[in-house]
């Protein structure tokens, strides 16, 4: 079952992803197929069944409250794609 | 030159000081320089890096100093973990000029361990595929067949050693990404105990799935990858504190009385009749060596692909969604304002495969369906790792196929998604359980083309897996075909 | 005048529901998943690493006193601990926030159903906390003005939060300031926050809606975010309740909506951008392994919890017989209740030291806009003045100088004394030779007295005390007055 037009534009602007008409069409069909396909779980009774949410058998993984050095300045920014006055630099963040 | 040796030789070789490090060296970059062009395995090499390592290796050598265990082995490692000041790109052009600031554990357990890095291999982007065909950058081809895949996420790495460029080296597998790859290319590839090596620096797609493990040529030299990788991290919180033990150990163990489960009725259905009666034989082998053969029932393990399915694309859309052109990676030339530079970013960043798995992660997650998929698919996962719970209280370890079939051509098995998932559904479940699996050559095809056979055992419970995988590499010729390129 | 009635009335009609939602940062020494430092004020992103900035390939490590903290927070504000709670991802895409999620917890909180009472005006008040949960904050945006982009600041990414959700049981400015009052004490009580909140340490968001009296279905609600001092916290609520009543009141529509107040144009306004309608795709965080706490945990946290803000004023009262206005006020900041009794502790003189914290010192902090534990002067250096007064030493209108000296210049009280030569006259010659001066000075109010009227009494000594510039004993000038006016009749 195809996933609606509108429903694709929805999660492609969830994801920030922006999709030709083609794109939106084709992953329609996609996802529709992929959908019916873990649908399958629904045949699953799992009524009386935890999630797993942590597959490990751990907790409390805590770190003492010690100071560690922080990085360069020089290093965190290096990658950034533009960077102003020490800082990294993004067009005007409208509120 | 040195071909002909495997890591472990390589390695006593340098320690007895037959070679020097430098020899070992020049001769593989010399082999990289002859086959790569045709095979096109790495994304970068760490030359300039490796050579000042090997000098400085000769010299504590030289000085009588302790090397370790992989003192001057040339390695490769998959280009989704961090290495300082060289480039991390997942194969993406999201990260194509991504400088990492700092090493993940595992290149620094390599380089305790004395390893040398001799380049970054190519990867399905984001380690999203089978094939490596997702790449951004190039198609790695399978150097048995340069017409077929190598298999993925990991192909690169499993090129690179399948065609000598580089003694071992470093995957990950988050559904099958080290074992396809290996069982393609006529590896060893083991998916560790999830929690056993650490994710540090490991970019990640499925969190609760992804390790990191290594190809090598033979068990043994897997074994001894483990020694070095294996063991907590502090950094990684779902890194397992555990007394890591001599895996190289298990290695040549008497196998008599080990009993070996068979899900038959999981893997039959799809399995074609080739790979079929290779399997069968991969078992009388094993009767043959004095293995108990257990038939076995996984009942939810054909749910496996589809929960694999929901949690790594949830996972993934949320730990790719950093990508967002802001503080690394690419950032789109033509922009209006800040929603502009997301949106265009990602959409010209990313490959049409990594897209569609981030859709699907967001719709699974998106208001109103996060129970009827990522809930379900959370109780689902219980009931797997339940399965292979119960199945190790009868049996030390699990045989199966790791795939359907030798490594498919260029352009097969892409015409829709599905098809192409479906390659993963004997791999999965052991993500899914976390428990860890190995896949050695099995056989060979009516084409030459190496087949795999996997092991899988409980967890922390990789010794059995050298054990057995040892005992049927002994007991075979198979791992000494190689690739004629 | 019936057109104001009417004006009037139409407020009345209405009834007003609000729930904070209060953010204090953590006063750990370390961000909430790494090691780099919580300190505020440092240069743009220097406070960083790979972790806190959202690289590729990092994983998060739990600070153990950030469990710590926000237990203690339950604990004090009766709150249910939770015995099993997890982290989950909150996903959205914003420029402060580098791994483009949030790791907070979803429906499994530290802590839950709790309660907190203070007074608002002569009546009790209590409001419910629905839950107190952990989370990292988000960087900082900087408006540059030269190239009217925003700058980036990962320097606050990731320094641990708490947040703090009421149940809706606000109804009133006053009561919102109450209970943001009473948080504000505990916290600081508990040493868990440094409560600055002119340095967003402790901010706040107001979901606040309006409906007729009588009306049982909530209204429309508006959210407020980052409100950062109680003056912005109660113009923004009434400017609001005002514009909701106004907006229903005109046959207009509520929207839910985010919104933003401008403390310096007092005026509130909706926000811009939608976030996707609220779809934060909440999931549990896999790179975190669950909290679970022990009983012997909490119990062991609980019974070593510092003395509460309640408890504190009590004994006040109890034992240094405060009356309750001041012990509640002095009481309503841990730091100046700790300063109330070091400074006790010097001169022994609860009494009096309580005077001066209601009065002068009061007046000083105002004055200079600061906090007690800002000011120049030091507890044990009041302690001191006041030893200074009740020796005899100084007069205490000479000590009202010497603590205006203080407070500007930190110097001991006694330094100040001896420096300007203040010390009290005590020496019945000198102050008798000065009344014998002053008395020969002013012959008309010595014939007044003589001639019954006590009032010119006041004069001389007043110019006694002036011609010694302050420093007689005042009771030693009454009695040597008397004496040298008896020999005159």
């Amino acid at each position: 079952m195809k996933i609606t037009e509108q429903e694709v534009r929805h999660i492609a602007s969830l994801a920030r992803l922006r999709l030709s008409d083609d794109e939106v069409e084709k992953l329609g069909e996609e996802l529709g197929q992929i959908k019916e396909f873990v649908e399958t779980l629904n045949e699953v009774d799992v009524s009386s069944v935890d999630a797993t949410a942590y597959i490990l058998d751990k907790q409390n993984v805590l770190r003492e409250d010690e100071l560690k050095p922080s990085f360069d300045r020089e290093l965190i920014l290096k990658n950034a794609p533009a960077k102003e006055a020490g800082c990294i630099s993004v067009p005007k963040v409208v509120e | 030159m040195y071909e002909k040796y495997t890591m472990h030789e390589i390695a006593n070789k340098i320690k007895e000081k037959e070679v020097s490090i430098k020899e070992v060296l020049e001769d593989v970059y010399a082999r990289i320089d002859e086959v790569e062009p045709k095979v096109e395995a790495f994304v970068s090499l760490t030359r300039e890096y490796a050579y000042n390592r090997a000098e400085e290796l000769q010299k504590k050598l030289d000085a009588g100093e302790d090397i370790g265990a992989l003192g001057g082995v040339p390695v490769a490692i998959k280009d989704n973990m961090c290495m300082k000041d060289t480039n991390t790109t997942c194969s993406s052009k999201m990260l194509e000029n991504f400088v990492s600031p700092y090493d993940a554990t595992v290149v620094k357990k390599l380089e305790q361990a004395g390893a040398i890095i001799i380049g970054k291999t190519n990867m399905d982007e984001f380690a999203m595929g089978s094939s490596t065909a997702t790449s951004a950058f190039k198609n790695t081809k399978n150097p048995w067949n340069l017409e077929c895949v190598p298999g993925g996420s990991s192909g690169g790495s499993a090129a690179a050693v399948a065609s000598n460029m580089g003694y071992a080296s470093l995957g990950s597998d988050t559904g099958g990404s080290i074992r396809q790859p290996a069982a393609y290319c006529g590896l060893v590839g083991l998916k560790p105990t999830y929690g056993l090596v650490s994710r540090f620096g490991l970019v990640a797609f499925g969190s609760s799935l992804d390790q990191i493990g290594p190809f090598t040529k033979n068990v043994y030299d897997s074994a001894l990858m483990m020694n070095v990788l294996a063991g907590h991290d502090e950094m990684d919180t779902t890194s397992v504190e555990y007394t890591v033990p001599d895996y190289t150990k298990s290695v040549g163990d008497d196998v008599k009385g080990l009993k070996v489960g068979v899900p038959t009725s999981f893997f039959k259905e799809g399995l074609p009749e080739e790979s079929l009666q290779i399997f069968n034989n991969s078992v009388e082998v094993l009767k043959k060596l004095g293995c108990e053969i257990v038939e076995v029932n996984l009942d939810y393990a054909k749910y496996a692909l589809p929960t694999y399915y929901i949690i790594a694309t949830a996972e993934a859309s949320s730990n790719l969604a950093r990508y967002d052109g802001i503080k690394y990676g690419y950032r789109a030339k033509d922009f209006e304002d800040l929603q502009d530079i997301y949106a265009k970013s990602r959409t010209e960043g990313f490959g049409e495969e990594v897209k569609r798995r981030i859709m699907l992660g967001t719709y699974v997650l998106s208001s109103g369906y996060y129970d009827a998929y990522y809930k379900r698919a959370g109780q689902v996962r219980s009931l797997i790792v339940n399965d292979f719970k119960k199945a190790f209280e009868t049996v030390d370890v699990i045989a199966l196929p790791t795939t359907t079939g030798a490594a498919f051509k260029f352009g097969e098995k892409q015409s829709n998604p599905i098809e192409m998932y479906l390659e993963d559904i004997f791999t999965v479940p052991v993500n899914v359980a976390g428990v860890p699996a190995i896949s050695i050559q099995g056989g060979l095809d009516k084409n030459n083309m190496p087949i795999g056979l996997q092991f899988i055992a409980n967890n922390f419970e990789e010794e059995k897996l050298f054990k057995v995988a040892s005992a049927y590499e002994n007991a075979t010729d198979f791992h000494k075909a190689q690739a004629n390129i | 005048m019936k057109g104001c009635v009417k004006f009037m009335s139409k407020y009345d009609e209405y009834e007003v529901i609000m729930g904070l939602e209060v953010h204090a940062e953590l006063s750990t020494k370390t961000k909430i998943y790494c090691g780099c430092s919580t300190e505020f004020g440092a240069d743009p992103n220097t406070h960083c690493c790979p972790i806190c900035t959202g690289m590729p390939g990092v994983l998060p490590v739990l600070n153990k006193k950030v469990v710590e903290y926000a237990v203690k927070m339950g604990l004090a504000t009766n709150c249910e601990i939770a015995k099993f709670s997890k982290q989950d991802r909150k996903n959205y895409f914003y420029p402060d926030l580098p791994k483009a999620y949030q790791t907070s917890q979803y429906d499994l909180p530290l802590c839950e159903h709790g309660y907190v009472e203070f007074m608002v005006g002569d009546t009790l008040k209590r409001v419910g906390i629905t839950r107190i949960h952990i989370e990292e904050d988000a960087g900082k945006l900087i408006h540059d003005p030269y190239t009217g982009d925003t700058l980036v600041d990962f320097n606050r990414c990731g320094v641990p939060l708490i947040e703090i959700v009421s149940e809706p049981d606000i109804h009133s400015a006053d009561e919102a300031i109450g209970y943001m009052q009473t948080l504000k004490s505990i916290l600081e009580y508990l040493e868990i926050c440094d409560c600055k909140m002119q340095e967003g340490s402790l901010r706040c968001d107001v979901n606040l809606s309006v409906r007729k009296k009588g009306e049982t279905k909530f209204g429309t609600r508006t959210e407020t975010k980052n409100l950062n001092s109680f003056k912005a916290i109660a113009r923004s609520i009434e400017f609001e309740i005002k514009r909701q009543i106004d907006e229903l009141e005109a046959g207009g529509e509520i929207y839910q909506e985010t919104r933003r107040w401008d403390d310096d144009k007092g005026i509130g306004y909706a926000m811009r951008s939608k976030e996707d309608a609220h779809d934060y795709r909440y999931f549990p965080e896999p790179d975190l392994a669950p909290i679970v706490l022990s009983d012997e945990y909490v119990n062991n946290l609980k019974v070593n919890l510092p003395e509460m803000p309640v408890a504190r004023k009590t004994r006040y009262i109890n034992e240094f017989n405060l009356p309750e206005y001041d012990a509640e006020q002095i009481t309503n900041s841990k730091y100046m209740a700790d300063f109330f009794e070091k400074a006790t502790a010097v001169c022994n003189n609860p009494k009096l030291v309580s005077n001066w914290i209601m009065s002068d010192i009061s007046r000083i902090l105002n004055e200079q806009e600061i906090t007690i534990t800002e000011a120049k002067f030091t507890a044990e250096q009041l302690g001191e003045l006041i030893s200074l007064i009740e020796k005899n030493v100084i007069s205490s209108a000479i000590a009202k100088k010497v603590f205006e000296d203080m407070a500007v210049s930190g110097k001991n009280p006694k330094v100040i004394v001896e420096e300007k030569g203040l010390v009290q006259v005590t020496d019945e010659g000198a102050i008798r030779e000065i009344v014998q001066k002053v008395l020969e000075l002013n012959p008309q109010s010595v014939e007044d007295y003589l001639a019954g009227k006590e009032k010119a009494m006041g004069f001389l000594v007043g110019q006694t005390m002036k011609e010694s510039r302050g420093k007689a004993n005042p009771g030693i000038v009454n009695k040597l007055l008397k004496e040298e006016l008896e020999k005159l009749k």
